[in-house]
């Protein structure tokens, strides 16, 4: 199951967590990406908390968690290859999270909704 | 709020190619192309680059009474550079400075025979005009029926030779005015990106037909504001406005050269322009002046990020001036005025959302230029 947040993030839930990484749009909008900063495993995370530095060759973003929950798993390559998330969006995934409830999905933008936002 | 961006002649070339626009000095202007700042950066490197700078302020300076000399002298008043000496057909660097021995702008001065040719600052462009309007027994005329081009890069000769015969004679600062299908092009060779090129200014009537013939090779590009500061950042060319400003003298912002002897103390036309009494004694021993950083990693310390001595606690040392991402140099790259005593390869810390990261103080430029001297 694939959801969407207004922050242009998508969501992908695999089990009882969910990946995260950012859109075609929002890669597009920043530019091409020069530095990503992941944040530490196991950490407690509350809803809105921004938990990721993007920096693009224009500038600095942050990504926000979508959802309260614990950091499971980050993408540590990215921080090798920040331009994979230029190439690929919807493979470069940031982080893992196990959200705090389990219903979190419920609520966010499916593909559909996403669509109709950004154009 | 009512609409008063301005555009330039080429606003619908932007747009067919894909630009992204944005506001800058009061002009609607591409940042990107679809390309990307990183490719079009790498492409000017490696190829061609073609910019759109028709929001830089063109101007004429001609002597009231028929003679350069009179032009040149009302020029040094406000400028410090060595305009008597300019040859006909060259170009040089210049600042016009203010009385507390800042810089109110910096531009290019081109010798054309029977006048002068000024291109300064878009944003400072209205500012300058008023200050040139100052000066007695000289026409100031605004250039307002052209636009002007950048095309930049190992390969921009090749292509603007094939329109332009005669151009291969040209050397770096040269300027000269050549035809084009009768059209006539004020080009000189010189730049903002640290590359081998030609700034080009060709009347408003044929600017997109110029353009669209130079994109025609397939060496050229088309390339955003992004890239040209990214160029420029590399190259160690500092940005108006940022890098400096009126409360900046010439010696702290690595300006000095630009004041030749003539107009030094000792100088046959010594001083003589507005803050000479403070420019001229300080430009031998400046306390803090724009200096290099390369910061370890790849995350970019930008503009307004402040410089310490120690990983934690102690001074601050300075605040950066422009950074960013340098895509030739493969890392970041940003330039600060500190302390002229801390020294080349030593280490510093920038503050970047909380954490001090390490810095190598480094010479600019961070690239070396390729110029046809």
């Amino acid at each position: 199951m694939l959801k969407y947040t207004e922050d242009h993030e998508w969501l992908r839930a695999e089990g009882d967590e969910i990946v995260v990484g950012i859109t075609r749009h929002a890669s597009e909008q920043l530019g091409d990406v020069v530095f990503i900063e992941l944040p530490e495993e196991g950490r407690e995370v509350a809803a809105g908390e921004e938990i990721v530095v993007i920096e693009s060759v224009k500038a600095a973003s942050d990504i926000t968690a979508p959802v309260a929950g614990v950091i499971t798993g980050v993408n540590a390559a990215l921080a090798d290859s920040p331009g994979d998330v230029n190439g690929d969006p919807m493979a470069a995934w940031f982080f893992r999270i196990k959200p705090a409830e389990a219903s979190a999905m419920d609520g966010f933008m499916d593909e559909a909704a996403y669509t109709a936002l950004v154009e | 709020m009512a609409d008063t961006t301005r555009r330039t002649g080429l606003h619908d070339l932007h747009i067919e190619r894909g630009a992204r626009m944005v506001p800058f000095a009061g002009w609607d202007m591409p940042v990107q192309f679809p390309m990307g700042v990183m490719a079009e950066h790498l492409h000017t490197r490696a190829r061609a680059g073609l910019f759109d700078v028709s929001h830089m302020g063109q101007v004429l300076v001609t002597p009231g009474d028929g003679r350069i000399e009179t032009a040149a002298a009302a020029l040094e008043t406000l400028i410090p550079a060595d305009l008597a000496g300019l040859a006909p057909g060259r170009q040089r660097y210049g600042l016009f400075t203010n009385d507390q021995g800042g810089i109110l702008d910096d531009l290019m001065v081109a010798n054309r025979g029977d006048h002068f040719l000024l291109v300064v600052n878009a944003a400072c462009a209205e500012q300058d005009i008023a200050h040139l309007r100052t000066l007695a027994g000289v026409r100031i005329t605004p250039v307002t029926d052209r636009g002007l081009l950048a095309l930049q890069g190992p390969e921009a000769e090749a292509v603007l030779a094939r329109l332009v015969p005669g151009l291969g004679e040209m050397r770096f600062m040269d300027s000269r005015i050549l035809d084009w299908n009768g059209a006539d092009l004020w080009i000189s060779r010189s730049g903002y990106t640290g590359e081998d090129g030609f700034e080009i200014s060709v009347p408003e009537a044929r600017l997109e037909e110029f353009a669209r013939a130079l994109l025609g090779h397939p060496e050229v590009a088309p390339i955003g504001l992004g890239a040209r500061d990214s160029l420029r950042l590399e190259a160690g060319m500092p940005l108006y406005g940022h890098d400096m400003d009126g409360s900046v003298t010439p010696a702290q912002a690595a300006l000095g050269w630009s004041i030749p002897k003539v107009r030094r103390r000792g100088g046959a036309r010594a001083g003589g322009f507005p803050g000479a009494e403070v420019i001229l004694p300080e430009l031998g021993a400046p306390e803090v002046i724009r200096r290099g950083l390369r910061p370890e990693g790849r995350a970019p310390i930008r503009e307004g990020v402040a410089i310490f001595a120690a990983p934690e606690g102690g001074e601050v040392l300075g605040h950066v001036s422009s950074g960013g991402f340098g895509p030739s140099v493969g890392g970041p790259v940003a330039m600060a005025r500190l302390h002229v005593d801390l020294p080349e390869g030593g280490q510093v810390w920038a503050e970047l959302r909380g954490k001090r990261l390490p810095v190598t103080l480094s010479a600019l430029p961070f690239v070396s230029p390729s110029y046809k001297r």
